[in-house]
Order: C-alpha cells, then sequence, then structure tokens
C-alpha cells in the first residue's frame, strides 16, 4: 500500500502554516478512503485493460505471473467478431433507452401524484420505495414465480379470465405473437419483461429525486399561472415541468449508465436467453463459462468504451443544443 | 394526460357550452379548470391505487406462496389467499441444514450477517474520516476529490469484478468472507462519504472550533465533538451500508459459489431457484427470510434515509 499519498515521509517540522497543518490533517484522514478506492478500484480498472491484452485463461490463473504474457489484440478480435456480439449490443441499447425512459416516466407520475399531503401519505410513499431496496435476488425470484407457465399467476389469470389457449413462458420465449384486431404482431417477450421489470425496480429511484425538486418548487409561479387562468395541465406543462428538466436530465444520465451496465437482473431473470442477452451477461459468459478472462476483460472495456461515447454524444449535441435554445 | 385536453376541448365546442358562453364569457376557461380539476382529481387517486398494488403486490405473493404447499400451488395457482390454511413448514425446511434435510439457510443467514456488519463497521471507520476531511478541512484537490470517488459507480460492476477475481484468486482471498467484505467496502465508501459529508456541512462548526481552542486534537474533536451531533447522519448511512451488502449479488457470486458453506442468502436463493429439486415455495419462503430484515429496517428509518440521499438534490 506504498501508493497512498501519505505525506508522511517528510519529518514534522515546526514553524508549518496553520494551512499547512490542516492540509496533512486533511489528506491523513482521508489517506484511508483513498487507500481502498487505490486499491479496490483504481488500480483494478487499469488491470483490466492490461488484461485485455493478454491471453489469460480462468485456469492458468494462479500459475501465470502479472506481466506473464506478451500483449496481443486477439481478445479484441475474437469478441469483436464472434456472432451475437452485435445481437448482444443491440438488446443492451433498446433495454437501457427505453427501461430508463419508463423508470423516469412512472417517477415522474408517481411524484405528481404523491406531491400534495394526503392521509397515509408516508405509508403510500414508503411503499413506492419498496421495489428499490429490496434484494434483488429475491424480487427477481418472486417475478419468476408470478410469470411461471405452470405455477404463476399471470398466467393462472391469463387461461381463466382472459381466455388464454396456451400458456406462456415469459422469461424463455424470445417471439410471443400478439393478435391485435386479427393482426398477428411478433413481439420479443422476454425483452419486454426484463424491461418491464427494469421499470417496476428502478422508478422509485426517479420518483425520489424527482418528488424532491417538486417540494422545493417556489408555489409562487403556479399561483400566478392560476390567477391568470391556466389550468392545471396547461400549469404542469408550462411551469412545473420547465422547472423539473434539470433533475430529469440528471437521472436520464444516471439511469442510462446504471441500466447499460446492468448484470444482475437481467441475469437472475432470464441468465441473457431468449433474446435478452446484455452486453455484461456476455462478458460473465465470457469469464466463467468458456474460462476466458481475456476476451472478458477486452469486452467489458469495449462496453465502457461504448458507453463512454453514447454519454460524449450526449452532452455534446443534446446539452449543448438546448442551452442554445434557452440563450435564443 | 393529454386525453383529458382533448376531451375538455370537445366538451368546450359543444352546443350547450356554446350557449353558456354567450351569456357570461368568462365560462370556457372556467368550464375548463373544473372539468381538469375533477378529471385529474380522480385519475390521481387511480393512480395512487394502481402504484400502491403495483408495489405491494409481489411482496404479499411471496408471503403467500411461503405459507402455501406446493400441491396446493400446483392446483390452484391463481388463488389470492391460501384456500387450505397457513402452514409455515417451508420455513423449517428452507431454515434447516442440509444434513437435516433442510436447505440451509441458516448458515446462509450467518454468513450474510458477517459480511454486512462487517462492511457497516469497516466502511464507517473509513468514511467517517474521510468525510469529515473534505467537509471541513481545506486541502487540495478536496473539491474533486468528493466527485472523483462518485466516478466509481459509472463504471461497470462487472469490468471491475474481472480483476479483483484474477487478483483474489491469486492470493487466496477468493472464497473467504473476508475478501468479499473488502470489496464492499470498496463498493460503499463513496456514497457513504458523499452522506456523511452532505450532513457534516450542514453543522456550524463553531463547536469544534471552541473544543480546539480548549486544546483538543483532531481526533478528539471527532470523536466527542462531530460524531455525536453526526448521530442521526450515522444511523442512516450504517443502514444503507448494511442494506447493498446483504443484497448484493454479482460478487458474491463470483467469489464464493464454489463453496455452499460460505453462501450468502442471496447467493443461496439465486442458486437453489435453478434447480428443480427445491420447491419454490421452500425457497418462497427463503426470499421471506431475505427480504424480511431489508424491509423491517427501511421501515423504520425510512426518513432518515431519504433525506440522507436525496440531500442537495433539492436544489436541482
Amino acid at each position: 500500500m506504498r501508493e497512498a499519498p501519505l505525506p508522511a515521509a517528510e519529518a514534522p517540522r515546526r514553524g508549518r502554516t496553520l494551512r499547512q497543518q490542516e492540509a496533512r490533517a486533511g489528506l491523513a484522514l482521508l489517506s484511508p478512503t483513498l487507500i481502498v478506492v487505490l486499491a479496490v478500484v483504481v488500480l483494478p480498472i487499469l488491470w483490466t485493460i492490461l488484461i485485455a491484452f493478454q491471453r489469460l485463461r480462468l485456469r492458468d490463473l494462479r500459475r501465470s505471473g502479472i506481466l506473464g504474457t506478451e500483449l496481443t489484440l486477439r481478445n479484441f478480435e475474437t469478441v469483436l467478431t464472434s456472432s451475437g456480439f452485435l445481437d448482444a449490443l443491440r438488446v443492451t441499447l433498446i433495454y437501457s433507452v427505453v427501461g430508463t425512459a419508463l423508470s423516469i416516466g412512472l417517477g415522474l407520475v408517481a411524484a405528481l401524484v404523491v406531491r400534495k399531503p394526503f392521509r397515509g401519505r408516508t405509508l403510500v410513499r414508503a411503499s413506492m420505495l419498496l421495489p428499490y431496496v429490496a434484494p434483488v435476488v429475491a424480487v427477481t425470484f418472486v417475478w419468476e414465480v408470478l410469470l411461471h407457465p405452470e405455477l404463476g399467476l399471470v398466467n393462472a389469470v391469463g387461461a381463466d379470465l382472459l381466455g388464454w389457449k396456451d400458456r406462456i413462458p415469459f422469461l424463455d420465449q424470445r417471439t410471443g405473437t400478439l393478435s391485435l384486431l386479427g393482426v398477428d404482431l411478433g413481439v420479443p417477450t422476454a425483452l419486454l419483461v426484463i424491461i418491464a421489470y427494469q421499470a417496476w425496480r428502478y422508478f422509485p429511484f426517479s420518483f425520489l429525486f424527482i418528488l424532491a425538486r417538486l417540494q422545493a418548487l417556489p408555489a409562487d409561479l403556479d399561483e400566478a399561472a392560476r390567477v391568470d387562468g391556466a389550468t392545471p395541465l396547461q400549469r404542469f406543462r408550462h411551469i412545473t415541468l420547465p422547472q423539473l428538466k434539470g433533475v430529469i436530465a440528471l437521472l436520464a444520465v444516471l439511469r442510462f449508465i446504471w441500466t447499460f451496465n446492468e448484470f444482475d437482473d437481467v441475469y437472475l431473470l432470464t441468465e441473457g436467453g431468449a433474446g435478452t442477452e446484455v452486453v455484461s451477461v456476455r462478458v460473465f459468459r465470457y469469464l466463467t463459462g468458456r474460462g476466458d478472462v481475456g476476451a472478458a476483460a477486452a469486452l467489458s472495456l469495449v462496453l465502457a468504451a461504448v458507453l463512454a461515447v453514447l454519454l460524449l454524444l450526449y452532452f455534446r449535441f443534446f446539452v449543448g443544443r438546448s442551452r442554445d435554445a434557452e440563450a435564443i | 394526460m393529454s386525453r383529458t385536453g382533448v376531451d375538455t376541448e370537445v366538451a368546450g365546442r359543444t352546443p350547450g357550452a356554446e350557449t353558456t358562453r354567450r351569456r357570461r364569457p368568462a365560462a370556457r376557461p372556467l368550464s375548463r379548470e373544473i372539468v381538469e380539476t375533477r378529471v385529474l382529481g380522480v385519475l390521481k387517486w387511480v393512480t395512487i391505487a394502481f402504484f400502491v398494488v403495483a408495489t405491494i403486490f409481489p411482496f404479499y405473493y411471496m408471503l403467500l406462496l411461503s405459507v402455501r404447499s406446493i400441491e396446493d400451488l400446483a392446483l390452484d395457482p391463481g388463488a389470492l389467499w391460501p384456500p387450505r390454511g397457513v402452514s409455515l413448514d417451508a420455513f423449517g425446511q428452507v431454515l434447516r441444514g442440509v444434513d437435516d434435510g433442510g436447505q440451509g439457510f441458516i448458515t446462509f443467514l450467518r454468513n450474510s450477517g458477517i459480511i454486512a456488519v462487517g462492511t457497516v463497521v469497516a466502511t464507517l471507520l473509513v468514511s467517517i474520516l474521510g468525510a469529515y476531511a473534505i467537509s471541513r478541512l481545506e486541502f487540495f484537490g478536496r473539491r474533486q476529490v468528493h466527485f472523483l470517488f462518485l466516478a466509481v459507480y459509472l463504471f461497470p460492476a462487472i469490468l471491475l469484478a474481472i480483476p479483483l477475481f484474477v487478483l483474489f484468486t491469486r492470493i487466496g482471498l477468493r472464497g473467504s468472507l473476508l475478501g468479499l467484505t473488502i470489496v464492499y467496502i470498496s463498493q460503499t465508501v463513496p456514497v457513504t462519504i458523499h452522506m456523511l459529508r452532505n450532513y457534516f456541512v450542514t453543522v456550524p462548526a463553531s463547536l469544534e472550533e471552541a473544543a480546539a481552542l480548549d486544546g483538543a486534537t483532531r481526533l478528539q474533536i471527532i470523536r466527542r465533538v462531530a460524531l455525536p451531533l453526526a448521530k442521526p447522519a450515522i444511523m442512516a448511512t450504517s443502514l444503507f451500508v448494511f442494506m447493498i451488502a446483504w443484497n448484493e449479488f454479482l460478487f458474491a457470486l463470483l467469489f464464493l459459489v464454489e463453496d455452499r458453506g460460505r453462501w450468502t442468502v442471496s447467493l443461496g436463493l439465486s442458486q437453489l431457484s435453478g434447480s428443480i429439486e427445491v420447491a419454490k415455495t421452500v425457497l418462497m419462503a427463503g426470499s421471506v427470510i431475505l427480504t424480511v430484515p431489508i424491509i423491517v429496517l427501511f421501515f423504520a428509518t425510512e426518513r432518515l434515509l431519504v433525506e440522507g440521499l436525496t440531500s442537495g438534490a433539492e436544489k436541482g
């Protein structure tokens, strides 16, 4: 742990200014944090880059040295040209964009309906946070059983009340047929389920932050608009929504990043089967299924790089442009 | 939402409304206001009901299945209450050790408890010092370092998992509860520093300055003055860390999967849910055991937690 930027090497000297003393104390108190973050986060991330350029197999882990093998681009070649890579990227994008939009949309609606005090509001608010705080393994298991073809409530209700002829294996079905007004539409069943789950589990996060912002909004603007004859919908559209733009934009970025990197939810629901293989799950499969550590590292770097590029584009075009629009 | 707008437009153009408008010029905007307020007033309660059902029902279903037998469930999967009475057998079965014909969740509970409590204690020790430094002391890079820590959260967990997997295999920490605890500390320290810092900056520094004038050292000031004041924030932060450590799945899967004796509750549940030998209702009891501590903690501290997490957010 010699990397820690502890100024301990300097012998204590008299005549240091108060300012210098404070700076040293600050760094000393921060050093445990810095050590942990450096050793278990920063250095490992850097190490991933090195591993991505090495031929490293799971079974060789205990034997090979850190710089054991020569550097190569083969891992990237393997993961980028493998069949299914582009599909995984496409699925990840759809999952992230739709999942983010739905979770923020639901969060906004939920925040709006509990904005004003009513009896039992505290309880309602707490219940809306449940999906987010409950253990991921427990809630995915409940969803799994709810959607189970034989034991699940959804299929039972569908068969009894809606007259479904065939049970639907929601988590194992790549493409289902939806008959709407006599037209058969192909729908990606399992993908839709993991997106719905994403919306259900993470809307509380948006709800919490949008509600906090809503309750801090000054009432006078809304009041003035009411006096001027603006209806509730008009006041929402022209007074409230513009003031929420900041927090919604922030949520969009955070939720997109986290959904894009999501592993637990998808792996626990479908293990990446039936057309739901997102890139994170694919990385996991390279690591444990094929035992190819190098390829897993390379693919995880590709994931991070794609995310970085998307964020860059977002800030460059979207944020930049809306600022220009405001200036006009 | 938009549909109600259209409806009121249409309502405003009906002949009846036309005549009212002729008599009272202010009638049209007034009626639109009334219609919207009424429709939204009803919609609001429908929406609240929808959200409450959607969020609570899965947990009710979890509880319901944990007290039904698997044969009973297979006969009548659509029942919304236990049709043939409540049975707590599944809980005994899931908790008992494997040797006694159970699933060994009591061991998993012990492992989860050790890891979660260990993570809470270590994370708090580290982050109280760090958060105090960032909020009270002036040093080079203090403003940046805080955001740098939060940047940890932007990297895919799976990216971090690979080198940690390799490293911990090499130094022999993989498969140990200690190794997993270390990873959890690194994962929770950034956000606990953020939460505690938000609290420390709201506490006036004058008390601490008085203590400093009386000759107290920096660590004494933290222990005797800052900590007692920050008790609510520390409580909220501890619970938050506990929940993260208790709920975590990916690292537990990568590090502990090989030895059943070291599984956490989350890992045990996920591993057994794939097998066809263990009845779903028994595992539902396992889910209840996994979820109840978290829900109890959450309801006990909901207000503290929410304030700790969103403080600063209202400034948008």
